[in-house]
């Protein structure tokens, strides 16, 4: 009738996020993340993700700003920008996307400007996947709210129905 | 959980200027049921608490008595402008808030960095991510300063942590 159930859509949350556990795309800390997460913040992660995305977005033209000037790489300030990303990506468990940046700072502190831009394509493109996997997640999450939504719907139409 | 002092209900004052990490923590608290301000820097702290001014902080500059109690700092490291590290000094130089427990928070694992933190008086030392079981050390630092314990006898003896894990906890705390 409606289409998926909750309890498959609840199976394919789980796929996913194992699929990205495995990856080593997420660790422990999205985990935590989620027991952080109850009926007075029910959208805490996404929320958090969220702002993780629009700063992650800023850092990384940032990022490829300081780079595309080829006489002047100022990796100081690429260093202050990596430190950031670094600890937004740990604190949301962004595992992969923290190694890269670990190996792009390492490049910068070298002003190996080669390596840096290496870096920074590996990071965009860990970017760009993490973030349509989460995007993912978070479409099934709604569609599962729905489902359980509709299979119990508020207890006020049901009238003759103590159950609610 | 149960209220001893009745509904005691404990204020932190946390400092990030991560957004992400001031949302975690805040989160982090008040699943603990603490009130919680959040700010963004070492000088929104400092004003917070009206140790703006930078002056010797004494017995007749009362005006920090009226000021909203705050029961425990938890305050990241870096921070530009006013580090953790500064506002621990600031706050250890104080004569009305230098009984506040302050941990500090890090992403960073240097052991110079942790001791000294430590050796200035921050309570304990969390890496960065935090978690639940960080912010579950900090409810004895909390209940200490609620009570004044005098008496040094009932306190638990506090373990050396040479971490294998992610917090460090001063020694001897007050044994002056």
């Amino acid at each position: 009738m409606l289409g998926l159930s909750v309890e498959q859509l609840g199976a394919d949350m789980n796929r996913l996020l194992a699929i990205l556990f495995h990856q080593g795309v997420l660790d422990e800390q999205f985990l935590q993340l989620q027991h952080l997460q109850d009926e007075s913040s029910p959208n805490f992660v996404s929320e958090v993700v969220t702002i993780y995305f629009h700063e992650s977005e800023k850092l990384l033209r940032n990022l490829r700003a300081l780079l595309v000037d080829k006489e002047l790489s100022d990796y100081n300030k690429m260093g202050i920008h990596l430190n950031q990303l670094m600890g937004s990506s740990s604190s949301i468990g962004a595992q992969r996307i923290r190694n890269v940046c670990i190996a792009f700072r390492a490049a910068s502190e070298l002003n190996n400007r080669p390596g840096c831009l290496r870096a920074l394509e590996l990071l965009e493109y860990e970017y760009c996947y993490l973030k349509n996997k989460l995007h993912e997640f978070f479409q099934i999450e709604q569609q599962r709210m729905l489902a359980a939504a509709v299979r119990y719907p508020a207890p006020q139409q049901h009238i003759n129905n103590p159950q609610g | 959980m149960n209220g001893l002092e009745g509904e005691t209900q404990f204020h932190v004052l946390a400092v990030d200027d991560s957004i992400i990490d001031r949302k975690l923590i805040e989160r982090l608290l008040k699943t603990s049921s603490y009130q919680v301000t959040a700010v963004e820097s070492g000088v929104k702290a400092l004003e917070f608490l009206g140790l703006l001014d930078d002056e010797e902080d004494d017995e007749f500059s009362n005006s920090n008595c009226q000021r909203v109690e705050v029961n425990l700092i938890i305050t990241d490291y870096s921070m530009p402008a006013v580090t953790g590290y500064d506002l621990l000094r600031k706050i250890k130089k104080s004569t009305s808030l230098r009984d506040i427990p302050v941990v500090i928070m890090s992403s960073e694992n240097v052991p110079s960095r942790i001791n000294s933190c430590l050796e200035h008086g921050a309570e304990e030392f969390f890496l960065k991510p935090v978690r639940q079981s960080d912010v579950n050390k900090l409810r004895p630092h909390l209940m200490k300063g609620k009570k004044e314990i005098q008496n040094i006898n009932k306190r638990k003896p506090v373990e050396e942590c040479l971490s294998p894990d992610r917090t460090r906890t001063r020694l001897n705390h007050d044994l002056e």
